[in-house]
C-alpha cells in the first residue's frame, strides 16, 4: 500500500514562494532583464506566481512563459510519444536576458538539462538560473538549483507530487512511500 | 496511434486531435530562428516516391530533416525500379538499410497496406493511388481549424474530381471523424460509385451549397487521370463547378477557400479566388510541414511499437 504524507501545506508553499521572489530580486539586483520560464505543467504555475510576487514587491512587471522540453528528453524511446506541452516566449524573447528556469521538483537534473538545450534553440541568454519548489536530491547530472523553496531529503523509491491551486484545487507538496 | 498511417480511417477521434494538438505546438518551430528539434535523431526516414511529386516530397524531407532524423530520397525514375524491380525486392532492401520509416507514394491504391507487411518500420501513406493521402486530409484538417476553430459541426463543401481524388475520400473520412458535415458536390461521372456508402452528403448543384458552407474545398482536375470525356468540356466544367468571383460572393462572409494544389487557374478556381485573403492555399503549404512533423514524431518519437 502506498501511503502520502504532506510535506509542504498552502502557506508553506506560500512563504517558500515569497521567499524565492525575493532571493530572484536580490540576485538579480531588481529583476532589471530577468525573464521567468516554467517547464510545463507545474513550472509555469509556479512561474507565474513568482512573477506577480516581483511585481508586487517592486512594481516592475517582469516577462513569464513556458518551455516545453518533451523534443528534448533523453528518455523519449522508453515510452510511447508523448503528447507536447506548451511553449510560450515573452515577445521580446530571451536573448540579452537573465532566464530564471522554474519546476515544480528537481530531482534527476535530466529535465533541467533537457530544458538548457531547448533554451539553446530559441536564443541566447545572458545568464540561466534554477528554481524549484522542491530538491528531492538524486542527481544523475552536474546540475544545481539557485533559489530552491524547500530541500527535501527522500529515497529513489518514493515519489513526490505536488499540488497547485491552479491545476488540483489545492496547495500541497506529497511524499509518496 | 497505430504504427501505420495508411488511411485516415484508421485515425480514432482521439488520435487525429493529439496529431493536430502536437501539429499546434510545432508550428512554432517553423517561426523560430532554428528550425530544428533533435527528436529523431539517429532515425532514419526513407522517402520512397514511384509517382511525381514535388510538394509532398519536400514537405515530408523538410519535416524528417527538422527533426533530425536522416533523409534518403528514393524516386522511381532512373532507379532499379526502371529495371525491373517488385515493390516488395525494393522494400526489403530498404529494410536491410534499416529504414526506421517509409514514407510511400504511388500509382496503384493498396501499395503501402502491402508494404507495411514486408518492412519493420512505420510505413506512411502519402498518396496510392485514387485511394487516399491521409497526411493531405490532415494538413487541411489542421488549416481549417487554425482559421475556423472546431471543426465539430462545420460545413464543408468539397467540389471537383471526386472519383480521382484520395485527397476527398482522406478528407471525407477524417472529417466525419472530426465532426464535421462534408458534402461533396461534382458531376454524377465524377463521382466513384460507392459513394454512398461515404459519411457525407453528394450534392451536383454548387450555387445551392455555397451560401451555407464554411469552407469551400476546390480539388484539381488532374487530367493525367481523364482518360475518358468524364465532362463535355473544360469550359462547361468551369461554368458548372468552377469558383469564380461571383460564386466567392456567395459564400458567408467568415468561409475560407481551399485547394490542396497544384491548381489549374481559371479551371477550378478563378485567379483571384485563390489569391484573396480568405484562401487557404499558400498556409496549407506551411502547415503541411509542421502536421508531417506531428505524424513521423508520433510515429518514431517513442518507443518502437511492435
Amino acid at each position: 500500500m502506498s501511503e502520502s504524507r504532506a510535506v509542504l501545506e498552502g502557506p508553506d508553499i506560500h512563504r517558500a514562494l515569497t521567499r524565492i521572489a525575493h532571493e530572484i530580486l536580490e540576485r538579480t539586483k531588481g529583476a532589471d532583464g530577468v525573464v521567468l520560464l516554467g517547464i510545463p505543467t507545474r513550472g509555469v504555475t509556479l512561474a507565474r506566481r513568482l512573477g506577480e510576487r516581483i511585481e508586487q514587491f517592486e512594481g516592475v512587471k517582469i516577462p513569464v512563459g513556458s518551455i516545453d522540453i518533451t523534443m528534448y528528453r533523453d528518455d523519449l524511446r522508453l515510452k510511447p510519444a508523448r503528447p507536447l506541452g506548451h511553449t510560450e516566449l515573452p515577445p521580446d524573447g530571451v536573448d540579452g536576458r537573465t532566464v530564471v528556469l522554474v519546476d515544480d521538483v528537481l530531482y534527476s537534473g535530466r529535465t533541467v538539462r533537457a530544458a538548457l538545450d531547448a533554451l539553446n534553440d530559441l536564443g541566447r541568454p545572458t545568464a540561466v538560473q534554477l528554481a524549484t519548489l522542491v530538491d528531492r536530491g538524486h542527481r544523475e547530472l552536474p546540475i544545481r538549483a539557485d533559489y530552491v523553496g524547500k530541500n527535501l531529503p527522500t529515497a529513489k523509491s518514493e515519489k513526490v507530487k505536488v499540488f497547485l491551486d491552479e491545476i488540483d484545487g489545492r496547495d500541497a507538496v506529497e511524499l509518496i512511500k | 496511434m497505430n504504427k501505420h498511417l495508411i488511411s485516415a480511417a484508421d485515425l480514432s477521434k482521439d488520435d487525429a486531435l493529439l496529431i493536430l494538438d502536437t501539429a499546434e505546438e510545432l508550428a512554432a518551430v517553423s517561426e523560430r530562428s532554428i528550425k530544428k528539434l533533435p527528436t529523431l535523431r539517429g532515425r532514419t526516414v526513407v522517402n520512397l516516391f514511384f509517382e511525381d511529386s514535388t510538394r509532398t516530397r519536400i514537405s515530408f524531407e523538410a519535416a524528417a530533416k527538422r527533426l533530425s532524423a536522416d533523409v534518403i530520397n528514393f524516386s522511381a525514375k532512373g532507379s532499379s525500379v526502371s529495371k525491373g524491380e517488385s515493390l516488395k525486392d525494393t522494400a526489403l532492401t530498404l529494410e536491410a538499410m534499416g529504414a526506421d520509416a517509409v514514407v510511400i507514394r504511388h500509382g496503384a491504391s493498396g501499395a503501402p497496406h502491402r508494404l507495411a507487411n514486408w518492412v519493420r518500420g512505420s510505413v506512411v501513406n502519402a498518396g496510392d493511388g485514387t485511394h487516399e493521402h491521409p497526411t493531405q486530409a490532415l494538413l487541411d484538417a489542421f488549416s481549417m481549424r487554425r482559421r475556423l476553430g472546431s471543426l465539430e459541426g462545420r460545413k464543408i463543401t468539397i467540389v471537383g474530381d471526386v472519383l480521382h481524388s484520395r485527397v476527398a475520400r482522406s478528407n471525407v473520412l477524417l472529417l466525419a471523424t472530426l465532426g464535421a458535415d462534408v458534402t461533396l458536390v461534382a458531376p454524377p461521372t465524377l463521382l466513384p460509385v460507392s459513394v454512398g456508402t461515404w459519411p457525407c452528403e453528394v450534392s451536383y448543384d454548387l450555387d445551392a451549397v455555397l451560401p451555407k458552407s464554411d469552407v469551400v474545398m476546390m480539388l484539381r482536375v488532374q487530367k493525367e487521370r481523364m482518360n475518358a470525356a468524364y465532362f463535355p468540356s473544360e469550359r462547361e466544367y468551369s461554368r458548372r463547378y468552377g469558383l469564380d468571383r461571383d460564386r466567392f460572393a456567395k459564400m458567408p462572409d467568415d468561409a475560407i477557400v481551399m485547394h490542396p494544389g497544384p491548381m489549374n487557374r481559371g479551371m477550378e478556381i478563378a485567379a483571384d479566388v485563390a489569391d484573396s485573403p480568405r484562401s487557404t492555399i499558400v498556409e496549407q503549404v506551411a502547415n503541411g510541414v509542421t502536421t508531417r512533423m506531428a505524424v513521423l514524431y508520433l510515429l518514431l518519437g517513442g518507443e518502437s511499437a511492435q
